[in-house]
């Protein structure tokens, strides 16, 4: 059972929405990081078959599955998933010391266009200086639909995250995130585990909602100085990253929409009056009684 | 064989215009004096399109301006604002 205080908070939850992923520097405590990298050097860690059950998986004295097993990482994940969700894949990227070049740009497996969406937690045992790459990650770049490598002539992208950090730091992407292992330059090997889940549940109000105002989506003056001056949920998800083209990013701005509808099942919910503009069909409506 | 080699630059812009915001980039050096990779910089090589042609670099592809699909209007994908530049530097 996860306790409220582990779930992620609605803020957090709009940003994983807006950006497609959250992360979590030095979440993993030193002894389990130290543990970690003995399994990864030893081999020790064993895949579960696709589609296992995660309470299943990673059984005791599994360091990686005592990291999994932690509350706070059982919290993220259930706010995002749901309870126990499947196993999908594990993988323990390693970059080679002193690497030519950096892995592609790309989305994981294949175009995947559902509202539902896996999670992909990403795991860093050791530090991560910036010369020695780290996971590169495009913010907001999860609703765009291409497939895989189609994207790898992309290099670089203004408003980029490289993500340099401290042993124990959690990355948590959205299935769909534009991303890459950058070059390692450094002479060590450099190490990540990641691991895949797929909800078992509706992903609905999965987080802890103590702190969803009612009038979330409430219309707002727009276009004025101060339509985003409180950092509210309409605030997060309408901010425009900066490598958005002018026009597509507005349409960003309508993905996240659905996905918060989707997430909350609030179909009146909406940012600045993006969506509420367009389902405005007065043919439809009685005017009089 | 001439020592002259193409060098491409790949800028992605805010919008159609050619002197609107970089907000991507590539380049590929067919000198092999400048190993491009992803993630190789945070920093784009010029701040518009017109920048990079008033340091010499030749467009050499515009992207077209084409309508969204029926019912794909509001599907977002690749990026849409693809200059493509070339220089011919000395490969010696």
């Amino acid at each position: 059972m996860v306790n409220k205080a582990d779930l992620l908070n609605t803020k957090q939850m709009a940003t994983f929405v807006a950006k497609g992923f959250l992360r979590f520097d030095e979440l993993v405590p030193p002894e389990i990081n130290t543990a970690i990298m003995a399994e990864i050097d030893g081999g020790d860690i064993t895949a579960a078959a696709a589609g296992t059950p995660l309470s299943q998986c990673y059984p005791p004295p599994s360091a990686i599955g005592q990291m999994l097993r932690m509350p706070q990482i059982e919290g993220i994940i259930q706010s995002l998933v749901g309870p126990d969700p499947l196993f999908d894949h594990q993988a323990v990227h390693v970059r080679q010391p002193n690497e030519d070049s950096a892995q592609g740009m790309h989305g994981d497996s294949i175009i995947d266009t559902r509202m539902h969406f896996d999670i992909q937690l990403m795991y860093f045992p050791h530090d991560v200086p910036l010369e020695m790459g780290g996971t590169l990650v495009v913010p907001g770049s999860q609703y765009r639909r291409i497939n895989e490598m189609d994207i790898a002539r992309y290099q670089n992208f203004l408003g980029q995250v490289n993500m340099v950090c401290k042993a124990g730091t959690i990355l948590v992407l959205h299935h769909g995130i534009w991303h890459c292992g950058r070059q390692n330059k450094t002479n060590q090997k450099r190490y990540m585990f990641k691991v895949r889940l797929n909800p078992r549940v509706r992903q609905l109000r999965l987080w802890n909602t103590d702190d969803l105002p009612a009038n979330v989506g409430a219309h707002k003056a727009i276009f004025t100085r101060d339509t985003n001056k409180v950092e509210d949920v309409q605030t997060i998800l309408g901010r425009t990253e900066p490598w958005f083209e002018n026009a597509t990013g507005r349409l960003e701005i309508i993905n996240r929409i659905k996905m918060w509808r989707f997430l909350t099942g609030d179909e009146q919910f909406d940012v600045h009056y993006w969506l509420t503009r367009l389902e405005n069909m007065p043919e439809n409506r009685e005017l009089a009684a | 064989m001439s020592n002259l080699r193409q060098k491409v630059l790949v800028l992605y812009l805010a919008n159609s215009a050619l002197d609107s915001k970089v907000t991507g980039w590539s380049i590929y050096d067919g000198t092999g004096k400048e190993p491009h990779t992803t993630g190789d910089s945070d920093t784009p090589p010029y701040k518009t399109g017109l920048d990079a042609l008033k340091a010499g670099w030749r467009v050499i592809q515009f992207p077209q301006l084409i309508p969204p699909y029926p019912n794909m209007e509001y599907t977002t994908s690749f990026q849409m604002y693809e200059f493509i530049f070339e220089k011919l530097e000395d490969a010696a």
